[in-house]
């Protein structure tokens, strides 16, 4: 009795400590980017029987999610380390640049991805370069550049975890992403 | 029942720093180590932290010591020891020390050092420090020691940067040099990249995808205070710090492409350093300030390259293979660490300055993130080993690691502190 309640106790604290949870898209709280716990500990002195090694922690909570189009509508694939556009991507790309030239207040940003090889700051770059490539293709298309801004994920947030060529190639690609 | 308990229990206690902890692999020969024994230290075994053995690990994780065994001695620092059987053991040096609680709860920990081979004492100092402190005290009698029996100042006492993936929880975090001691200094639902350690170690400039987007931050490590520093349309990323601690070189996409600049710490608007249509990322200041080194696809292939820091004429520094990334140089200004794509393989090289020669130092080959120890003598770098991301030092010449053991989850993004300022 004594261990399933320990167990309950232990399966909270692991949930608390955030290993494992999954927030609704209705239940997303506001974005706060200063962080909550940095403006009350702002100032805050360091006395003589503070270790000198302390460390104050700051939690970040989850940031907005908001789309329209199914993601698979939405998705621009690319070969290693290419950031150029294949022709069977175009069509995808006219779709999209018909619906946002439609509303012009609609706000697209283009999040490029890369694979899982190399380094993290330089795949940052080269999905900079896809995403780039992408907006480019819908400028082209008529979509106004100030409707678009084109960032980049690197190899951070891949869309497929495994190491094989079929999901690395998953995981190259550019998500034109509606805000 | 009892197993699922248990089960729990290792998985929250997972998510605790405290089992993390560097273990050395020792490989190649002719390695010139100096012997040394170091006992126990009078009271140790009451107090939170056991010195000698802090001490133990540091200087054995350097590579340049060779520890000698000391059960049974029961030594302090005013002791006079007979050197006898310490020269039959061939031990070199002997250190002694006590702790002790003082009545406001502070401890006073001494030590002092010994050359056996003349029997005589060749040092002594105590610090008086809060239980918090404890291990810093360990890690500066180490530094101690490691000064005094090599010439060069010891980098135990300087603290690491890095982060953690678990689940869909980012932390970044900051430990002591041998990874224990680590502190969540950042917890995100989104990634953390790049961080640097400003150069009084105050400070963490960091990559943070918290908006959706890359952007970067100054933290300020011991007030949890934030500064969003580089924010622009498109991508902001890859943040170094000149050595006055006054400009970051930052990469930018505001004008289309990753593209180098310098930007104020405490603001106002970021300066141009670089005119390409190509990929330029991963700035880094050289120590004496007056270059940046970067990577640049340029020449059809990401190359390292350097330019004055203020900005001009780009010169390519490394020659060889076709995928050459993250500059790091070694504050002495004689060392190029970085990280090169050999047959499919990402492998950490160090590159002399001065010849231009270089060779790979590791046996792995998904090697990212290096950076150099502030004394120049070891290089930190992340890595992948059984499939699980893990941290590694290394000597220059890659004969002596230490592997970051026992960090739950996924490791990565390294940067090792400069001196701390000695304020005690």
């Amino acid at each position: 009795m004594l261990t399933k309640k320990l167990t309950l106790v232990l399966a909270t604290a692991l949930l608390m400590a955030g290993c494992g949870s999954s927030i609704k898209l209705d239940n997303v709280p506001v974005e706060d980017r200063s962080g909550t716990k940095a403006d009350q500990n702002a100032g805050q002195a360091i006395g003589d029987t503070t270790a000198k090694s302390t460390v104050v922690p700051v939690e970040l909570n989850k940031s907005q999610q908001g789309n329209s189009l199914p993601v698979s509508s939405r998705l621009v694939y690319f070969d290693y380390e290419s950031f150029v556009i294949k022709a069977e991507s175009q069509a995808l790309i006219e779709s999209n640049a018909r619906l946002i030239k439609a509303d012009k207040n609609r706000k697209v940003v283009i999040e490029g991805h890369t694979d899982e090889r190399g380094g993290r700051e330089y795949n940052l770059a080269l999905g900079q370069k896809r995403a780039e490539a992408v907006r480019r293709a819908l400028g082209l298309l008529g979509v106004p550049d100030h409707q678009l801004e084109a960032v980049s994920f690197g190899k951070e947030k891949p869309a497929a975890s495994g190491s094989d060529e079929a999901s690395m190639a998953k995981n190259r690609r550019a998500e034109i992403s509606y805000r | 029942m009892m197993k699922r308990y248990f089960f729990c229990l290792m998985s929250v206690l997972a998510c605790l720093p405290t089992w993390a902890q560097f273990r050395v692999e020792v490989s190649g020969v002719g390695l010139t180590q100096l012997p040394i024994a170091i006992a126990s230290f009078r009271s140790e075994d009451g107090s939170p932290q056991k010195i000698s053995q802090i001490v133990q690990a540091d200087l054995e994780r350097s590579g340049q010591f060779r520890l000698i065994d000391t059960a049974g001695a029961a030594f302090d620092e005013n002791s006079r020891p007979d050197m006898s059987p310490w020269r039959q053991k061939n031990a070199d040096s002997l250190v002694t020390g006590s702790i002790n609680r003082l009545a406001d709860g502070r401890y006073d920990v001494r030590f002092r050092l010994w050359d056996v081979v003349r029997g005589q004492d060749i040092g002594r100092d105590g610090y008086v420090v809060v239980t918090g402190d404890l291990r810093l005290a360990a890690h500066r009698i180490a530094d101690f020691i490691y000064e005094k029996l090599t010439g060069d100042r010891g980098v135990f006492s300087t603290r690491i940067a890095y982060v953690t993936k678990a689940a869909q929880r980012f932390d970044l975090w900051v430990a002591d040099a041998d990874g224990e001691n680590a502190q969540s200094a950042l917890t995100s639902p989104e990634p953390i990249i790049s961080p640097a350690w400003s150069p009084d170690g105050s400070h963490l400039a960091y990559v943070s995808f918290e908006s959706r987007k890359p952007v970067v931050y100054v933290h300020t490590v011991a007030t949890g205070k934030r500064r969003l520093v580089a924010n622009f349309r498109g991508s902001n990323s890859a943040p170094a710090w000149s050595s006055d601690g006054r400009t970051l070189a930052v990469t930018l996409s505001r004008d289309g492409g990753s593209q180098l600049f310098n930007l104020d710490v405490s603001g106002g608007e970021p300066r141009r350093l670089t005119q390409s249509s190509s990929i330029d990322t991963e700035p880094v200041y050289s120590p004496d300030g007056k270059s940046i080194y970067f990577v640049s696809d340029r020449g059809g292939s990401p190359q390292i390259y350097r330019l004055p820091a203020s900005g001009g004429a780009v010169e390519r520094v490394t020659f060889t293979g076709t995928y050459n990334i993250s500059p790091a140089l070694s504050q002495d200004g004689r060392w190029l660490a970085y990280i090169s794509r050999v047959n499919g393989a990402f492998k950490l090289h160090v590159m002399s300055l001065s010849t231009g020669l270089a060779s790979a130092v590791t046996e792995s080959n998904a090697d990212e993130s290096p950076s150099f120890s502030p004394n120049s003598r070891l290089i930190m770098y992340a890595t992948k080993q059984q499939d699980k991301e893990a941290l590694m030092t290394t000597t220059l010449d890659g004969k002596i690691k230490a592997r970051l053991a026992g960090k739950s989850g996924d490791i990565r993004e390294p940067d090792w502190s400069p001196f701390q300022k000695q304020t005690n």
